[in-house]
């Protein structure tokens, strides 16, 4: 791999970009929902530890969302500046799709955040708690959009191709609800909750460590853990899934993920560890158990499976990053579901709260979640290599006319201004989680201005109201 | 009868450019006015001014870029690479100064730095801008579907006029919305700057507009052209109708018309643009017919834009409607 190749570098660019950019989606997808469950559970019960908890995160959620607009905007330009063969092949396609994503994140940004952030004094709890899961919706449907964007060029479906080589829709439900959509969506989403309760997990468990008697930090680790025990297992089933949707679709994905350069007609192992040797096609110093593959993937222990012997060389992905990458995926699912087992038996034991030792893990495994995101992405993506649309264009094909002095250039400054803002951004979200979580935990500073959350209809009331009660 | 779909879409596109352009063109002004106001306090109140807007203003761009990318992919493909270095660099200058909205609330120590880059990112993103606009209406040389130019082709002293002409013109754009929205120091400050603001943009929009018809022999034809000069007359009269107004409300110290009439000028120099560029969209070479996609994709995308679009835009000039008014350094919404 040439580092000066305008192909690689304008990979590495898109890959950087977008995997920055998922880290505050998939966390703001979670926060969302858990700001609804929040709201919804103060409404339910007048605990006022509940909105403690709401006012607690809402701060960090705008931090988040902030830095998610921002790395945006970016996306919507990226496919044009470095793919725009891919643009004007897939446009007529996939540009309808990601206006419907451009247009339901505006409609959002425009409407129910404001409120959510700023507004319960003046709209009302119940018209409060409306926005509040107006906002969880809402970025529930940007993530829609966008993994059926991703999906159709897995699992391209619904088109044909007219004179200029262009994709066009012939069955848009075809096109939307493409045949790997619906594992990739509810996977995705699992992910997004799973990172984020962790991360509320942690934040919790710090707090605990600290001062073990503090009412909110016991609240929010009590609720991660309950979703460590229920969606870690549930994620776990929909990745399997997920994997036997790909063998269907893209087997060459598999027998990437699995290390599997050779066929084995009667049972194919598993391979747990082993250094994968691109050179000579097989997996040095590999650990495996005799043919649970077969038994995993085909539901029989002697089941053939093809390997990679059987694509020809220049259409298979790169193995060693998807076999890594695979696997330090699962490896943080099944901590995630040991820390879930963990909790249950020590809730039932009636010592949740009073177990430093599991609270130093939930720490620890606080940001396991974005690396599980991150490392899940890497499988899928690179696993679809050598092509973007999966089977009919190439990766290759999709790339700018470009030089590699301007896509390196600019990749370089990308590199060095994310570093330095999302940094300041990330250190600006701990520096918040390091605070405990108080009673009567205040909103935003009501004398900071109003900044991440598009066209504040809040302040507007609050102008309104005030000449109203001036006059 | 049957729709024009690529015409009724390069309307709804050339409306969240041009919605983009004047909105975000104000709040970019005031980070491009940063540096010449002095007082943290007086800063404070700046940003104020903008900060409940300034995202739903850039979101405009996103619509922009997206909607270009689902409706005419073929333009898309051949003008982002052909504005590559522009473009990167008004993405960077937008993440600057969009974080620093966030960020200049959260520390005391690093508020400077958070300035900088507030006022900074805005210049850059500005400037951009305006050499993306003048490479753009320079003309681009286009072979086999692609980009057919070189990586420095939108660098000519035409589009560093262009770079140059937009960032005074945003600056006569903030420094008019603050006159309209805050008192005291910053509205003196204010005064001061569009007075000379004023006078550089309308002669940088003479500049620009008298070279125009030089770059190329279409855009002679659409301007000078007979019988069509009647329809464009108007124009090149309105905006001399409308600096009239600027200069005036300036010198008699009024607070909305200077505002509002710069507004109105921008709107005339892109009515000027559309009549230069029509019915080309990647100018002299891709038409909007050339470039659209399939009418079944363009209908796809309408049925939602065409729901979801009027709520944006109700809700948008309400929420500018019940915020007028003048804003201080901490009464933003309390």
């Amino acid at each position: 791999m040439n580092i000066f190749d305008p192909l690689v570098l304008a990979r590495l660019q898109f890959a950087f970009t977008v995997s920055f950019h998922i880290i505050f989606p998939a966390f703001s997808i979670g926060l969302a929902s858990y700001l609804a469950v929040l709201n919804g559970l103060y409404l339910l019960t007048k605990k006022p530890v509940f909105m403690d908890l709401f006012n607690y995160w809402k701060k960090i959620f705008a931090v988040a969302f902030g830095m998610g607009v921002v790395s945006g905007i970016v996306m919507s330009y990226q496919f044009g500046t470095n793919w725009s063969v891919f643009s004007d092949k897939v446009g007529p396609v996939l540009g309808p799709l990601m206006g419907y994503e451009v247009l339901s994140a505006f409609f959002l940004e425009a409407g129910f955040l404001g409120v959510m952030l700023f507004g319960r004094e003046r709209v009302g709890p119940k018209l409060h708690f409306f926005a509040t899961l107006m906002v969880a919706f809402g970025t529930f449907f940007s993530a829609f959009w966008i993994l059926s964007v991703n999906s159709w060029m897995q699992t391209p479906a619904g088109y044909a191709i007219n004179a200029n080589g262009q994709f066009i829709a012939t069955d848009w439900w075809a096109v939307v609800f493409n045949p790997s959509f619906p594992y990739r969506l509810v996977h995705m989403v699992l992910a997004a909750y799973l990172t984020t309760a962790f991360v509320v997990g942690a934040v919790g468990a710090l707090h605990l460590l600290r001062d073990r008697s503090n009412q909110a930090a016991r609240i929010m680790f009590s609720m991660a853990m309950w979703m460590a025990a229920i969606v870690a297992p549930i994620q776990i089933v929909a990745g399997d899934f997920h994997g036997l949707n790909t063998l269907e679709h893209q087997p060459a994905k598999v027998m990437a993920m699995e290390g599997h350069y050779d066929s084995h007609p009667d049972g194919a192992p598993l391979i747990l560890f082993g250094i994968p040797n691109p050179a000579e096609k097989r997996i040095d110093y590999a650990i495996q158990i005799p043919k649970l593959s077969s038994l995993i993937l085909k539901h029989d222990l002697n089941a053939p499976l093809a390997g990679l012997d059987t694509i020809p060389f220049d259409r298979q992905p790169p193995v060693a990053i998807v076999f890594w990458s695979f696997r330090i995926m699962i490896a943080i699912g099944f901590a995630m579901l040991g820390l879930g087992i963990w909790s249950l038996w020590l809730r039932f034991s009636g010592r949740l709260y009073d177990t430093p030792l599991m609270h130093r893990a939930a720490i620890l495994l606080g940001p396991s979640g974005f690396v599980a995101v991150l490392a899940g992405w890497i499988t899928t993506e690179v696993g679809r290599q050598p092509y973007t649309v999966y089977g009919l264009l190439t990766t290759a094909e999709s790339v700018s006319p470009i030089a590699a002095a301007a896509v390196g250039a600019s990749l370089v400054a990308f590199l060095v201004v994310y570093f330095a803002l999302f940094g300041a951004g990330t250190f600006y979200i701990l520096r918040l989680m390091n605070k405990a979580p108080q009673p009567h935990e205040p909103g935003l500073d009501p004398d900071e201005p109003i900044r991440a959350g598009g066209i504040m209809p809040a302040p507007a009331m609050d102008a309104a109201g005030a000449r109203q009660a001036a006059e | 009868m049957t729709l024009d779909l690529p015409f009724i879409w390069a309307g709804l596109i050339a409306f969240a450019v041009l919605a983009y352009v004047i909105l975000d063109g104000f709040d970019l002004g005031v980070g491009i006015l940063f540096p010449f106001v002095k007082g943290e306090r007086n800063r404070d109140e700046m940003m104020n001014s903008v900060a409940p807007v300034w995202d739903g203003n850039e979101t405009w761009l996103v619509l922009g870029g997206g909607g270009l990318f689902a409706v005419f992919p073929l333009a898309y493909a051949i003008i982002m690479p052909a504005l590559y270095a522009p473009i990167i660099i008004m993405l960077l200058g937008l993440i600057f100064r969009g974080v620093a909205f966030e960020f200049r609330w959260k520390t005391r120590r690093g508020q400077f730095l958070w300035d900088w880059a507030f006022a900074g990112g805005s210049i850059i993103a500005a400037f951009a801008q305006g050499v993306a606009l003048g490479a753009l209406v320079q003309g681009i040389p286009v072979a086999n579907r692609a980009y057919a130019g070189g990586w420095w082709d939108w660098l000519t002293p035409f589009s560093v006029l262009t770079g140059i002409a937009l960032v005074i013109g945003y600056t006569l754009l903030g420094s008019t919305w603050l006159i309209w929205r805050t008192e005291n120091h910053v509205q003196r400050r204010a005064y001061d700057i569009a007075a000379w603001a004023a006078p550089a943009t309308l002669i940088l929009i003479g500049i620009v507009s008298a070279w125009t018809p030089f770059l190329n022999v279409i855009y002679q034809q659409r301007w000078f052209g007979w019988p069509q000069i009647l329809l464009v007359i108007p124009v090149p009269l309105l905006v001399m109708l409308t600096s009239y107004i600027i200069i005036k409300g300036l010198i008699e110290r009024r607070e909305a018309s200077p505002f509002l009439a710069s507004l109105f000028l921008f709107v005339l120099c892109f009515v000027g643009l559309g009549i230069s560029f029509y019915p080309h969209i990647v100018p002299n070479s891709v038409t909007i017919w050339d470039a659209a996609a399939p009418d079944n994709s363009l209908l796809f995308l309408l049925v939602g834009a065409s729901v979801l679009l009027p709520i944006i835009i109700a809700y948008t000039v309400y929420s500018y409607w019940v915020f007028r008014g003048k804003v201080g350094a901490k009464s933003a919404y309390h």
